[in-house]
């Protein structure tokens, strides 16, 4: 097109004065923000540019398996028995590999919560000690197919739901949330908090395996769909999803469920706790990335998680390897009588959902929760609106209807991370620093850039 | 007294910091300040001005440093605290009212269909990577930002032409685009003239000058200062005046430029050559001698070449360029005689400019008039200013130079360093001319007169025989309005001249019948 014979319209970057000229004399124009880019070695990036044919490819492919994929909830199962290397003395936590000494507080409570829950330790002390010795192995959920939100903690003996990615066959897991209150997660290791999981294995887990085997499958990835229009992102809030989840599993447990007793204990444990069903849209998050993984030469994002230490990042085309760097402490709305000095550094596997496409990133489908990133609808459509710039491409499936249903924002492109400057920003529960004091608030945060720009820089070194 | 803070990882624009330490500096005690992030850059910058304290010289890249000197520690605190405040303050809602910013290059794509300019200004070290994005996406590009390698200029011009685009710049100030003032630029009528620069004053000067005169630009097309060196070999000058060229709306075309590398000279002459059209050149401080074609016309300054292009413009005869200069030095010349005549002696002429293509231009037309002018920025090496803060003989100084204006505004906005140099140059009893600019249009400073005024008035008061002489380049339709500039500098005792060149004649001639007495 001739510049000469079109309407003039001007993309400003930088000084914003710029624009009065243009508006004198009636020419549209658009203010763009500007942020440095995340690494300073420019030859990487004009590398990055001169592969961006081949990068173009591989994203597209690993982009399309993870739209593709297709979650189901189809089983539960004892954690020793379904998840892949899962061990006696083997405990998964949340985030990136991480050892006992560097563990931060509530990761260190919920992890002497499942040795005690175990049978292992048979107070605080014994499973402290027990914990350091050396003869408790750690590992990362995420290098299991598994995912945990908070301290993300998995003993042999819990249960986890199973879900299936029918379209690539592969599949993830997640244990059942436990509510709101003292609960393990949050790093809360008193008898109440165990006497719940012991509940949880002896009586939830029995019935809902029951009532999924009856239903067959649960179709996750519709019902995610429709909780984004109901005003979920489905990580901060899961009232909706929660809502659905109920609607379809009471038939069943109504069905299965050989004591009237049980049934009604069950469905309103799950009905008083709106945030069941994160659980489930972490493991459907789970379930697509992985499909997305080992692409070679992809820059796709498949993992973002966080051990309360450090914040961690693995990318499709680097296979196993981790990218970290210290994790924030994010900004949050605190519950009365707690402030930011109370609160761990940023702790969970949740951010899986904003990796792929949710949580933060979809927060202008979740209106009622505005007020964690500044009161309007309009700041939560801007943030949305920000991580279009960083990812490959949108949803097919789960859509905004406030962006007139357009799809989320889905697939964090590191190249674009470490160009634009933009992070990718995420929706979090803020844990208090002590183990066993539990939730003190929640809000959002910013990734870190650390990991991103070694992520980059990695990427872009080893391309050939 | 010197207080320093660091912000760590706090990213600020560099002109929004600029506009903080302005704002500083005019705080009560404050002596000097520096708001800048703590590039290496920037750390040698603040070096020369003395305020590279030991925590400055600690931060890294990333790191936003505040460093104020104050008579007092009080005082150093307050401009502490009001950086601080300042840099809080949320920027205010734009200029087109209270519409969405873009989240980036795609988002702002999305949002404005059809766009097809993007205007560059972020710090330099980043502006090379964004312009290449933008030329990905068929953008036009005009790249405000200085500081960006050469390598990376070749290579973004060798994409552009590729693709057909424009890349304005790098350090590229101004341009008309469809009659639309981009960055710093005049309100100019639309007309038939397409201009080509390699000089952004010159840009300035030439379209003002033509639309004044009543003819109207097409085009301006700004192709920053180091297009016509070797390095980057007129890649930008040439595919302007192709675009140009081709474009039905422009009749005639009109090239401004500082004395390009000898073998861009000859792309440019071959190109020239071939256009079915019109075309004026002025390249200033070098001589065109060679006839091309017979409609090229060459001209020796930037009036002389407006005027031209105004003549083949206008459907002229071109004798009427000369003929307007003509009247013009007669009335010069009546005026020089009566300010030359309240001078005891004849002395030196000090040329304080902000507009650094007049700085060239002056040097052009005073030997006319006085030799031996020295200039920060001579067009012959051996006259080059040993120290541009100390002036002796006839000067002209381009404060727009990096030594100038390293951490803070262009002297187009800000007029404070130029303001206190008028007062003491003027007060120096040796200097009976002083010979300044004042560039209005968009970008510029909004509030020329009441920035200006108390500084020539006090230096008035404190040298009776004084001259000043003005150009005034500017247009009605500029927000700031050129007549009532003209009027408040007139009011004030300066004589304002309608362009540079007729500036410097009159400079020169009330020298040099003060040196007949």
């Amino acid at each position: 097109m001739n510049l000469f014979e079109s309407e003039l319209k001007v993309i400003n970057i930088g000084l914003e004065s710029f624009r009065q000229g243009l508006a004198d004399s009636g020419v549209k124009s658009v203010q763009a923000q500007f942020k440095p880019p995340l690494s300073g070695e420019t030859e990487l990036f004009a590398r990055a540019r001169r592969y961006s044919a081949r990068i173009d490819k591989a994203n597209k492919k690993a982009f399309g398996r993870v739209l593709a994929a297709k979650p189901a909830l189809i089983g539960m199962g004892r954690a020793l028995d379904v998840i892949p290397g899962m061990k006696k003395d083997l405990i998964l936590h949340a985030g990136p590999p991480i050892a006992w000494a560097r563990m931060c507080g509530p990761m260190r409570g919920g992890i002497m919560a499942a040795l005690m829950y175990e049978g292992m330790a048979k107070n605080p002390r014994e499973a402290e000690k027990l914990a350091a010795s050396g003869r408790i192995k750690y590992s990362p959920c995420h290098e299991h197919g598994a995912v945990g939100p908070m301290a993300g903690i998995i003993s042999a003996s819990m249960p986890v739901f199973i879900v299936k990615n029918e379209a690539a066959g592969n599949y993830a897991y997640a244990t059942q949330n436990e509510g709101l209150g003292k609960v393990l997660r949050y790093g809360a290791y008193s008898p109440e908090v165990i006497d719940r999981l012991k509940w949880m294995e002896t009586a939830l887990y029995p019935t809902l395996k029951a009532a999924i085997e009856l239903l067959g499958r649960i179709d996750l990835k519709t019902m995610v769909a429709q909780a984004l229009h109901m005003g979920d992102e489905v990580h901060n809030r899961n009232r909706a999803g929660t809502s659905l989840f109920y609607r379809a599993i009471a038939p069943a447990v109504i069905k299965t469920c050989p004591d009237t007793e049980t049934a009604a204990r069950v469905l309103e444990f799950i009905n008083g706790n709106d945030h069941f069903f994160l659980n489930l849209s972490m493991a459907l998050s789970k379930a697509s990335l992985d499909a997305g993984r080992d692409v070679k030469d992809s820059s796709l994002v498949v993992v973002m998680a966080r051990n309360g230490t450090d914040f961690g990042v693995q990318l499709s085309g680097t296979g196993g390897r981790w990218f970290t760097g210290p994790a924030p402490v994010p900004d949050a709305l605190y519950f009365p009588g707690y402030t930011k000095a109370d609160a761990n550094p940023d702790i969970g596997d949740s951010a899986i959902t904003e990796t792929n496409g949710l949580g933060g990133f979809a927060i202008a489908a979740a209106p009622a929760i505005v007020q964690f990133v500044g009161g309007t609808a309009a700041d939560a459509m801007s943030y949305t609106l920000a991580m279009y710039e960083i990812t490959i491409g949108e949803s097919d499936v789960y859509k905004i209807p406030y962006l007139d249903f357009r799809g989320t924002p889905t697939g964090i492109d590191v190249i674009k991370a470490a160009r634009t400057g933009i992070l990718p920003f995420i929706d979090t529960g803020v844990a208090h620093k002590k183990a066993g004091v539990g939730q003190v608030g929640a809000g959002v945060l910013s990734a870190p850039p650390e990991p991103f720009a070694l992520a980059f820089e990695y990427f872009a070194k080893n391309l050939k | 007294m010197i207080k320093t803070i660091i912000k760590k990882g706090a990213y600020f624009d560099s002109v929004a910091l600029m506009q903080v330490a302005k704002k500083l500096n005019s705080l009560n005690g404050v002596l000097d300040s520096a708001v800048v992030m703590a590039t290496k850059e920037n750390k040698g910058i603040i070096k020369a001005s003395g305020l590279l304290t030991p925590e400055i010289l600690k931060a890294g890249d990333s790191d936003l440093a505040v460093a104020v000197s104050a008579k007092s520690p009080a005082a150093a605190e307050a401009a502490l605290k009001a950086a601080d405040e300042l840099l809080a303050r949320k920027p205010a809602r734009s200029a087109s009212g209270g519409d969405r910013k873009a989240a980036g290059l795609d988002d702002a794509v999305k949002m404005l269909d059809g766009a097809n300019l993007a205007v560059i200004s972020v710090a330099g070290r980043y502006a090379g990577a964004l312009a290449a994005e933008c030329l990905e996406k068929d953008l036009n590009v005009m790249l405000f930002s200085d500081n960006v390698p050469v390598e990376t200029e070749v290579a973004l011009k060798r994409a552009a032409v590729k693709k057909g685009l424009l890349l304005m710049g790098p350090d590229c100030g101004t341009a008309i685009i469809n009659g639309a003032p981009i960055a710093f630029a005049n309100s100019v009528r639309r007309g038939n003239i397409g201009v080509v620069a390699a000089a952004g004053t010159g840009l300035q000067e030439v379209t003002a000058l033509i639309s004044n005169e009543g003819a109207g630009i097409s085009q301006a097309i700004g192709t920053g200062g180091r297009d016509v060196k070797q390095e980057v070999g007129g890649l930008m000058l040439l595919q302007a005046l192709k675009l140009l060229a081709a474009d039905t709306a422009t009749e005639a075309l009109l090239i401004v430029s500082k004395p390009p590398h000898p073998a861009v000279l000859k792309k440019i002459m071959a190109a020239v050559k071939l256009i079915k059209k019109p075309v004026v050149a002025v390249f200033l401080g070098g001589e065109i001698k060679e006839r091309i074609k017979e409609d090229f016309y060459p001209a020796k300054t930037l009036e002389e070449a407006a005027l031209k292009a105004v003549c083949l413009g206008k459907g002229w005869k071109l004798l009427r360029a000369r003929e307007i200069i003509y009247d013009m030095n007669l009335k010069a010349g009546e005026l020089a005689k009566k300010e030359a005549a309240r001078k005891k002696k004849a002395s030196c002429l000090r040329g304080l400019y902000s507009g650094g293509t007049f700085v060239s231009e002056a040097q052009v037309i005073l030997p006319e008039f006085i030799s031996g002018i020295r200039s920060n920025a001579p067009l012959d090496k051996k006259f080059k200013l040993k120290d541009s803060l100390r002036l002796s003989g006839h000067a002209v100084i381009d404060l727009g130079e990096d030594e100038f204006t390293v951490g803070r505004p262009h002297p187009m906005i800000d007029f404070s360093l130029r303001n206190k140099m008028i007062v003491s140059e003027g007060a120096k009893p040796e200097v009976s001319v002083l010979l300044l600019d004042l560039v209005l249009g968009y970008g510029s400073n909004l509030r020329p007169l009441e920035d200006i005024l108390p500084a020539i008035t006090e230096a008035f008061r404190r040298n009776r025989e004084l001259s000043v002489v003005a150009s005034v380049t500017g247009t009605e339709t500029d927000p700031q309005v050129r007549s009532k500039v003209v009027k408040g500098l007139e009011a004030a005792g300066v004589l304002v001249m309608p362009s540079n060149a007729a500036a410097c004649r009159l400079a020169g001639e009330i020298i040099r019948q003060g040196a007949r007495k």
